[in-house]
């Protein structure tokens, strides 16, 4: 506690209820929406000007949390992306939603990314680096390292049949900016 | 926007400013087109437009890599930015390729 902190307790000031912001979404399980769901993330925390790092980290982080609701969960490998003339897009989508919430605390952002999709048997294999169940996709795996790697908490709650559910948490170094703001 | 080259024995594929999975499919299945067809040696990736990649790169660049690298060739990445650079770095694919400015 500051010093500042401990002459307003002690003079009777009633401290202020911890800085919180929530933000809850819900889209389609479609590649397109990958891009939305990470830039949105990315706007939600932009007011705390993170550096450029945080940002990519976090938006590196949230889009491979979605992309993996949207190719795993579902199996929506292909989505309404781009493609040659071997792989129609439109007949290949399974309807599903993905949930995204994100909670500010002070300078702490948690971000949980959930699916009903088809769950992962062992999460633990799942998070080895370049283990992946669609190889022939050109998945690299790597999904949950990068998750690992850019956030400062990762946990990952799967039921078979029921659907995952992705908790991430990160620090960000800006917190003074917003005190003094306020 | 991505675009695809062949100059010399070489592939030169211009990635777009937002490599994820959305793209990735597309970007693979025009490489390999080209990889087959014109006997393509080597493989340069420009990020020289791309601002954010995510696993779904490095999928696209690991692939091709298994794809040539059997047969001698090598994979080049160019104008990475820092941020780029580092999903190279934790992925491990620095090791791989050939990462140049």
């Amino acid at each position: 506690m500051t010093a500042e902190k401990q002459l307003q307790q002690n003079a009777g000031v009633v401290e202020r209820m911890p800085w919180k912001n929530e933000m809850n979404m819900e889209f389609d399980a479609v590649s397109l929406n990958e891009s939305f769901a990470r830039v949105a993330v990315a706007a939600f925390v932009a007011h705390l000007n993170p550096t450029l790092d945080e940002v990519a980290d976090i938006k590196t982080a949230v889009s491979e949390a979605v992309t993996n609701a949207i190719i795993h969960g579902y199996d929506n490998v292909y989505g309404y992306g781009k493609h040659g003339n071997s792989q129609p897009a439109y007949l290949i989508i399974h309807p599903g939603k993905v949930q995204l919430r994100c909670r500010l605390e002070k300078d702490v952002l948690q971000i949980e990314v959930e699916d009903c999709g088809k769950g992962i048997v062992d999460v633990e294999q799942a998070m080895e680096p370049l283990y992946t169940t669609k190889p022939e996709y050109d998945r690299s795996g790597m999904g949950f390292a990068f998750m690992e790697a850019f956030m400062d908490e990762l946990e990952v709650h799967s039921r078979p049949g029921q659907g995952t559910l992705v908790r991430m948490v990160k620090k960000l170094g800006t917190y003074p900016l917003i005190e003094e703001g306020n | 926007m991505e675009n695809f080259q062949i100059i010399d024995n070489c592939l030169m594929v211009k990635l777009p400013q937002e490599v994820d999975h959305h793209k990735s499919s597309y970007i693979c299945e025009r490489a390999d087109s080209y990889i087959l067809q014109e006997e393509v040696e080597n493989v340069v990736f420009d990020f020289e437009e791309t601002r954010f990649m995510d696993s779904s790169g490095v999928g696209i660049i690991m692939g091709r890599y298994k794809k040539i690298a059997c047969f001698g060739g090598k994979v080049y990445a160019i104008h990475a930015d820092p941020q780029i650079r580092r999903i190279l770095c934790v992925s491990g694919l620095n090791k791989l390729i050939e990462v140049m400015d």
